[in-house]
């Protein structure tokens, strides 16, 4: 293996590169490429600095010839995290070496050559687990599941839904021949699986694909008991497709549809329409190079951020979820969410209805536990989503930043409810890092069934369990968090929503003074907690919250006499 | 019962009855109001009181009704919409931003209230201002010392002046030579009183160079000036030493720059009416500069358009951002930033004095030269120093206040937000330097609200001279600020972050400049994130043992109340206001502003909630969010029996049920 790469690397080390990197100034050093990284050190007695940057997170890259008659060259490498640097090395023929390298070994192909197959460190050993939970956890943990839903390990061998994982929890009336058969009937054999329990009401979240009614509205009596078992026979529930109505009617003829009323009775259906695929990636090409426009005009800015669409999708997405949220907790009744595969969109409503209404999932280990459920083992495409971010200049294939719109989501969650949320931004821009290049195996693979034939989890280290550790965990938690357990609802005017500055504009604006402040924060946070007493007695005070709400109506206008 | 109430208190605290109001129109209470959210379907019925002051909303038939003040002051329009099925709508919009939507069931009392209305919020002379008829119950003495909290001879002072290159001239002594600047001007030494008057003559409004902010370390001084009368090639030579004089004061550089903050085509078309700018031919060693920010009537029709989109309904993101974009206030901002940023950078990097002026050096000229002085120095970005350049620059310099917001009845076409546009930069400032102020901006939003309540004796006129007269009868919003100042606090902020960052150096990307969503919907509870870090944190800072404090006064409070309900007579009311006085912890007391108090009230919400086993009609919210308010779809919770295609309307667009 080690003699493939090899192949690959011309030119190991270069003397006299000159490194510039955003914010900083220039640095002179040796560049080094390895079979996973550019190594650059720079050349100083003490104290210097080394860039150590995976190659894998290399999205694109640039040469030019410069100096006298190309007596030396250019290298700009455009970062998947978006950050941009420039590599100014001498001698023409080290730099084009460098940069073949660069270009092949960036977009190696097969999944087992990537570098988590070899992230060896000291601390870590690979017997420890992999991953966080399972469903046969999530379902053990959920006692009052247990009288109608029920663990089916129809998918044990792959065979039902290539990317579902083995086990998957059902209502107990269905049994696995019917699911084989409704599963036949949903694209990609997704057929409807349970993915929340809302403990309050009773009521579920359930996802899968479209069903394939095609154009001659075919129907299967399979997959409408499994609809049927999920909810009573007095209630209703309700399907949020995540299509238009017009899409959905399309879908049609490609052999996709929709659940019809007069064989679905006891579901009503809504279309919320969510942009995905290549919509999406090229609304965050837009707001990438938008927030690369070094001219310093409002009116451009503004008019480039609007045609981004970026903040249309955010908000599409959270309403999307307060709207499932909403139909669950509020109005009583269970939901099934799909789209077209069920993959992408699905899986971001989800997740993020369950932000909403789940305390659970707003603990930091929670929220891990959230991604591993619903997008590494409920089968989101990460391999073909994440291959390429916003700067390639490469033919775009099934690239689609989900994931990436799912961050941001929370985040403006975690903006509107600074202390509902156990972790913090930092956290959310670590994933948005790894899920695009890791030294870990977590965002390897596009579904269970991949990672066990590759065998992901055997031969990497899990991120999860990784980020869990304590020295870890203290980097990325939320100081200001306090549980609660009631739901979060976001506001979705477009007042209330924000740019996520923190990821998309992390190397082009000078951070220093929000990091300090945040650590003020932190150290106030951490002054209080260890004089934390009188609180319960406030509390109890806080109680008599009639009397009160007069008394603040009073004092708030006395403010004015 | 109610209505007993609220003519009981505020008879009493006022001593005035509705005696302004014109007897024929006199309408003290409506009943069955209703109340519309502007933004979701949410409508609250309540009873409207109007009394000499205050417009009063009470929500009825509710345990701890929703009540909204609004002062008459504050009341920018009134307006009566075409009768609807449930009554007649009356609109009403503040200078505080405040939208209320009023549906009143009876179109007489419609028209009664709006005709009242009409009457009360034009007052024609300063004495039906509420300045007048405030009273905190102060003696004498601390309303004098009230007034003598900000000293601006002290500022100067602070500043090192006088000093060798800089006098304070007793030129304006009577006002008699520009009766909009202040008494006590700092000029050059080698100014001499007959250059001061040749040169006032030459300048719009007599309003001639003089210093307005000294930076030691470079002995450059920051001047400001009104335009000068050149026309086409009028010269004056008076004009022309003063500025000399001006560079001479500096050793440190051989010319002053000459920033005229307007658009060089606006400059040029003054030219005509024999005013314009300074040519550099006539004058030695000025280097002229025009930065170009709109004038009053752009930027008014440019916080309206702003308005307007953000008030709008349903509004979708792209609508937002292309709003926000045509409505030009963002640009209008950051041209004022790059204008101080401009001038900050002459002063405190090459060593160079400025003269800054504009049309008449009352408004961009202020904007300019107090946000530079923001940025050079660290002093001014404390909750005093904030004052002391409120003081200094907009005050005392003649910031037409009573006209620019309204305060009597005038031109609307010199009403400007020029002041919010200052407090709008500064913001912006505090987002980008969340460490260098040692206030928030609660305390900007409650000077936003003071400049147009006409509370306090500050910024009523519009001059120094006029303002004179009228102090003796009012307060100083300073002490009353000052008295609370722990609810202005910025709980992150670090004096040693100012020593390491003494001038400010802001970005000015564009995107660093953001809608000021507390600001311009401080109103609109449904869109402010739920839960506050600046209030939490400022929480936490406060000590255990006020802490308890509070808690046991509260007890003691709620306890009182609810054996005796608020509305019986003035003590309770009494004993709030010592409560307010003596609990200056944040965390369950006072609240910290009237905007705040809304927050608590959310906070409370939600502890209420927590100890309620399953919450109000079974809506868990946390802090008052609540899925009805956002309207993801208004969702029926019972599906009809129906099997033709329904609608269900959404507020964000409408979902077709196809089945």
């Amino acid at each position: 293996m080690t003699m493939e790469f090899s192949e690959h690397i011309k030119t190991a080390n270069v003397d006299d590169v000159v490194l510039k990197l955003p914010l900083r100034p220039a640095l002179k050093g040796t560049l080094c490429v390895t079979a996973h990284h550019l190594v650059f050190s720079e050349r100083k007695e003490e104290g210097s600095y080394q860039l150590l940057l995976l190659l894998r997170s290399v999205d694109a890259i640039e040469k030019r010839m410069t100096g006298l008659s190309g007596s030396s060259g250019t290298i700009v490498i455009k970062c998947k995290d978006l950050r941009i640097l420039q590599f100014d090395i001498p001698g023409m023929e080290e730099c084009l070496n460098v940069a073949s390298s660069i270009e092949a070994l960036s977009s190696l192909e097969s999944v087992t050559e990537l570098y988590p197959f070899f992230h060896r460190p000291r601390e870590l050993s690979l017997s420890e687990p992999w991953g966080l939970s399972s469903p046969q956890q999530q379902y053990a943990q959920t006692e009052r599941l247990w009288d109608r839903w029920r663990l089916s390990k129809v998918n044990r061998n792959f065979s039902v839904c290539m990317s579902y994982p083995r086990t998957v929890i059902v209502p107990c009336a269905i049994d696995d021949i019917t699911l084989a058969k409704a599963a036949s009937f949903r694209q990609g054999g997704r057929f409807p699986v349970l993915c929340y329990y809302h403990r309050s009401n009773g009521m579920v979240i359930m996802r899968s694909s479209q069903p394939m009614t095609g154009a001659n509205r075919k129907r299967c009596r399979e997959d409408e008991l499994l609809l049927q078992a999920a909810i009573d026979e007095s209630e209703m529930g309700y399907i949020i497709d995540t299509r238009s109505a017009q899409q959905a009617q399309q879908a049609r003829m490609a052999g996709g549809g929709f659940e019809s009323k007069a064989f679905y009775h006891h579901w009503r259906r809504l279309h919320r329409h969510l942009e995905r695929g290549k919509v999406l990636q090229e609304s965050l090409i837009k707001l990438v190079e938008a927030c690369g426009d070094p001219s310093q005009n409002m009116d451009r800015w503004l008019s480039k951020l609007e045609n981004s669409k970026w903040l249309s999708h955010v908000h599409s997405a959270l309403s999307t979820a307060g709207l499932v949220a909403e139909c669950v907790e509020r109005d009583g009744h269970s939901v099934l969410v799909h789209g077209f595969e069920g993959t992408d969109t699905t899986l971001l409503v989800t997740s993020l209805a369950q932000l909403i209404l789940d305390p659970a999932s707003r603990t930091f280990r929670g929220f891990l536990q959230l991604l591993e459920r619903e997008w590494v083992q409920a089968g989101h495409p990460f391999r073909q989503r994440c291959a390429h971010s916003a700067h390639s200049h490469a033919r775009l294939r099934q690239e689609c930043p989900a994931f990436l719109l799912l961050l941001d989501a929370t985040w403006q969650l975690g903006r509107q409810f600074p202390l509902a949320l156990e972790f913090s931004e930092v956290l959310l821009l670590r994933l948005a890092q790894d899920a695009y290049a890791s030294d870990y195996g977590t965002f390897l693979c596009s579904s269970e069934q991949e990672r066990c034939a590759l065998q992901v989890k055997e031969n990497t280290h899990c991120l999860f369990q990784f980020l869990l550790r304590r020295e870890e965990r203290e980097k990325y938690v939320n100081p200001l968090y306090e549980a609660t357990d009631l739901a979060i609802w976001p506001s979705v005017h477009p007042q209330s929503l924000q740019l996520w500055t923190g990821l998309f504009l992390r190397w082009t604006e000078y951070a220093q003074t929000m990091d300090e402040a945040r650590e003020e924060i932190w150290t106030i946070v951490k002054e209080r907690k260890e004089t934390d007493r009188p609180k319960g007695c406030a509390h109890t005070t806080l109680s008599r919250h009639d009397s009160f709400t007069n008394v603040e109506n009073l004092m708030d206008e006395l403010t004015v006499l | 019962m109610r209505f007993e109430k609220v003519i009981k208190i505020w008879g009493g605290l006022l001593g005035s009855g509705p005696s302004k109001l014109p007897p024929h129109s006199f309408c003290p209470q409506v009943e069955q109001v209703k109340l519309l959210d502007r933004f979701n379907n949410k409508t609250t019925t309540g009873t409207l009181y109007l009394t000499a002051t205050h417009l009063i909303f009470v929500e009825s038939n509710v345990p701890g009704a929703h009540e909204i003040w609004i002062l008459h002051h504050h009341i920018a329009s009134v307006e009566k919409l075409s009768l609807t099925t449930s009554g007649c709508p009356l609109l009403i919009q503040c200078r505080n931003f405040r939208v209320v939507h009023f549906v009143v069931p009876r179109e007489r009392d419609c028209h009664d209230v709006y005709s009242s209305l009409l009457r009360l919020l034009r007052p024609v002379s300063y004495d039906e201002l509420y300045a007048f008829s405030y009273n905190p119950k102060q003696n004498e003495q601390q309303r004098e010392v009230g007034w003598q909290l900000i000293d601006l001879t002290a500022e100067f002072e602070r500043l090192g002046l006088p000093c060798d290159q800089w006098q304070l001239s007793d030129v304006n002594r009577d006002y008699k030579v520009c009766e909009t600047y202040p008494r006590d001007l700092y000029v050059p030494i080698t100014a001499s009183k007959p250059i001061i008057v040749g040169s006032s003559k030459f300048r719009s409004k007599g309003r001639f160079p003089v210093l307005t902010y000294f930076y030691q370390e470079k002995k450059a001084a920051v001047c400001r000036c009104s335009q000068p009368l050149s026309g086409f090639s009028a010269r004056c030579l008076e004009d022309e030493h003063m500025l000399q004089a001006i560079s001479k004061a500096n050793h440190n550089s051989r010319f002053v720059y000459v920033m005229d903050t307007r658009p060089k085509l606006n400059a040029l078309a003054n030219r005509a009416a024999g005013k314009g700018y300074e040519n550099e031919d006539n004058y030695s060693n000025i280097r002229f500069q025009f930065v170009g920010i709109e004038n009053i009537h752009v930027m008014r029709a440019s916080l309206q358009k702003l308005l307007e989109v953000v008030g709008t309904r349903s509004l979708s993101v792209n609508d937002y951002l292309l709003g926000l974009e045509s409505s030009g206030w963002l640009r209008h901002i950051k041209a004022i930033v790059d204008a101080a940023i401009f001038l900050t950078k002459a002063v405190t990097v090459e060593g160079a004095s400025v003269l800054v002026h504009c049309s008449d050096g009352w408004d961009r000229t202020a904007q300019v030269c107090a946000l530079g002085a923001l940025l050079m120095d660290p002093y001014y970005r404390t909750l005093k120093g904030f004052m002391v350049l409120i003081e200094k620059e907009w005050i005392s310099f003649g910031h037409k206040f009573a006209d620019r917001c309204d305060q009597l009845d005038g031109d609307p076409r010199e009403v400007s937000p020029v002041f919010t546009q200052f407090l709008d930069c500064v913001w912006q400032l505090m987002e980008q330097f969340p460490q260098a102020f040692e206030f928030s901006e609660w305390f900007l939003i409650q000077l936003h609200e003071h400049v147009h309540s006409c509370q306090f004796g500050n910024f009523l006129g519009n001059s120094q001279r006029q303002r004179e007269e009228l102090k003796d009868r009012t307060y100083s919003l300073w002490a009353h600020l000052l008295s609370e100042q722990h609810n202005y606090l910025n709980p992150v902020y670090s004096p040693s972050f100012a020593e390491r960052h003494p001038v400010l150096e802001p970005s000015t990307q564009p995107w660093n400049f953001k809608f000021w969503r507390n600001m311009y919907h401080q109103f609109d509870r449904t869109m402010h994130p739920r839960q506050s870090i600046l209030k939490h944190t400022l929480t936490l800072k406060e000590s255990n043992s006020k802490l308890e404090d509070t808690a046991h006064t509260l007890q003691a409070v709620s306890s009182y109340l609810l054996s005796s309900p608020l509305r019986c007579t003035n003590t309770p009311l009494q004993s709030l206001s010592s409560l307010h006085d003596s609990s200056p912890s944040l965390i369950l007391g006072a609240p910290l502003s009237r905007k705040e108090a809304q927050q608590e009230e959310e906070v409370l919400g939600e502890e209420a909630l927590e100890d309620a086993p399953d919450g109000n009609g079974g809506e868990r919210t946390v802090e008052g969010s609540s899925a009805t308010e956002n309207g993801y779809g208004e969702l029926q919770s019972s599906f009809s029996s129906k099997n033709e295609p329904a609608m269900v309307s959404l507020e964000f667009g409408v979902a077709r049920m196809t089945c």
